[in-house]
């Protein structure tokens, strides 16, 4: 490659691993960072600096539970220092009004609150804790503060039935943008799957109720999102908008990622901005070179007309799936490997009964990693 | 759009709207929660006029003696309007 990448416009910063909340499909790794092991406040200052250096223009905030970082108004500064639009990504949990106000005094410009489920209980439950009410007393005070509000809600077998009432909800709350994003299965999801993964009527049900949603809600409404569920549709999603293409992704204790799920990936000897600068880990490092663009794909991917617009679909579900990470994604129907997702959501509508219960995600505050002890 | 309508207008950017120079991509950029929209020509110059102070024809003027010759009156209070109803501009 003789011409520097594209800019990376977003960086997902994963302050800390640690949470109240339990959710069995995570998006953090199995194998969590311990709070002794993460950045300290001058390090993530550091990594903002030279995010907006290198081009990026908005961060997530995000965790686990961001809110338990004490230092989090000081990173929020930097951020705003280096020009980067900033969101809290939260559970709600622990945002009382000093805190959002040491907040947005600090630059914070947005919002985005999970929640597990419309039900108050089912939402607990899903969650593995009581935290329904903090999240709409955190959803009053985010509006009462002017700031925009999206809410995040994870769909899977058990909610997926309750979209109607999560729209409701969103529009109760005065939400500005409702995320209905199917689950996906790597780490913890991965884990869970058999638990998680809906029927296809479940997500035909779903699917149609979003869609009068969106017509009723055209002209003022929050804007609707639907995450696919890429296990069911027969296309690859374009993970990421392309491998180091658009965002990176910094862990608790500064590894530096093309994406959340990728530190399951075998030989990316994945770089940290202990040791390197972000710009050099951007434009060089095996970690994000190694799929960018499309000369590492092989055929089916790199003959196909779509591969501008899949990118190959997602390395990681190549590699959970198939084992090898360089392989089509076989959500893809043209994928060699496309009849591992066939057999498992034909499985799945041919018996329906008997689902595990997920298995909760444990904080890192333990010695071992949930991953292990299971 | 009626021009009455725009006359008294002192349009300013909307809540969460932040209107920045992005040096790496040498280009302008309004930034909003989850989108980033690409300025591309005079649009940055013409919101970072929109303070919230100056009235729409404060801007007209003011480009119009920038840039002697370029279609200003009537071109910006419409691209204003359109940003309007996008929702970037109040």
């Amino acid at each position: 490659m003789t011409t520097a990448p594209d800019r990376p416009w977003a960086l997902l910063a994963e302050l800390t691993h640690a949470c109240p909340l339990h959710c069995g499909y995570c998006s953090n790794p199995l194998e969590l960072t311990r709070r002794s092991r993460e950045l300290d406040t001058d390090q993530w200052a550091e990594v903002m600096r030279q995010a907006g250096e290198l081009g990026v223009v908005h961060t997530h905030l995000s965790g686990g539970e961001p809110l338990l970082r004490r230092d989090l108004a000081a990173i929020v500064t930097a951020a705003e220092h280096a020009g980067i639009y900033t969101q809290l990504v939260t559970s709600g949990v622990g945002l009382d009004r000093a805190r959002l106000s040491e907040l947005t005094g600090a630059g914070l410009r947005s919002v985005q609150l999970s929640v597990q489920h419309a039900d108050p209980d089912a939402s607990d439950r899903i969650g593995g804790r009581r935290s329904f009410a903090d999240k709409e007393r955190a959803a009053a005070l985010v509006r009462e503060a002017g700031l925009p509000l999206g809410l995040n809600v994870v769909l899977h077998r058990e909610n997926l039935d309750a979209v109607d009432a999560v729209v409701e909800l969103g529009l109760a709350w005065g939400v500005d943008r409702i995320e209905l994003a199917n689950a996906q299965f790597y780490g913890w999801g991965l884990l869970n799957r058999a638990a998680l993964l809906p029927t296809r009527d479940q997500l035909a049900r779903a699917r149609d109720a979003v869609g009068r949603w969106r017509e009723r809600l055209a002209q003022d409404g929050p804007e609707l999102v639907w995450v696919v569920p890429d296990y069911f549709d027969g296309e690859a999603k374009p993970c990421m908008g392309g491998w180091g293409a658009v965002s990176l992704t910094v862990t608790p204790d500064g590894t530096v990622l093309p994406c959340p799920a990728a530190a399951s990936l075998p030989d990316l000897d994945p770089p940290n901005v202990r040791d390197h600068p972000l710009d050099w880990i951007w434009d060089h490092s095996k970690a994000f070179t190694r799929y960018r663009g499309t000369d590492w794909m092989p055929d089916p991917c790199h003959s196909c007309s779509r591969r501008d617009q899949d990118f190959g679909g997602c390395r990681c579900q190549a590699h959970a799936l198939t084992g090898d990470p360089t392989r089509p994604d076989p959500a893809c129907h043209l994928s060699p490997d496309h009849h591992l997702i066939q057999a498992l959501t034909e499985e799945d509508a041919a018996a329906p009964k008997g689902r595990p219960t997920p298995i909760r995600r444990r904080t890192p505050l333990r010695p071992k990693t949930a991953g292990q002890r299971l | 759009m009626s021009v009455a309508a725009v006359a008294d207008w002192r349009p300013g950017p909307a809540p969460a709207v932040v209107l920045r120079h992005d040096r790496a991509r040498g280009t302008d950029l309004l930034l909003l929660p989850e989108r980033v929209v690409v300025l591309k020509g005079a649009a940055g110059t013409i919101l970072g006029l929109c303070d919230g102070t100056r009235t729409v024809g404060d801007i007209v003027s003011e480009l119009a003696d920038r840039f002697p010759g370029a279609p200003v009156a009537g071109d910006v209070p419409a691209f204003l309007d359109r940003l309007r109803t996008e929702g970037w501009l109040r």
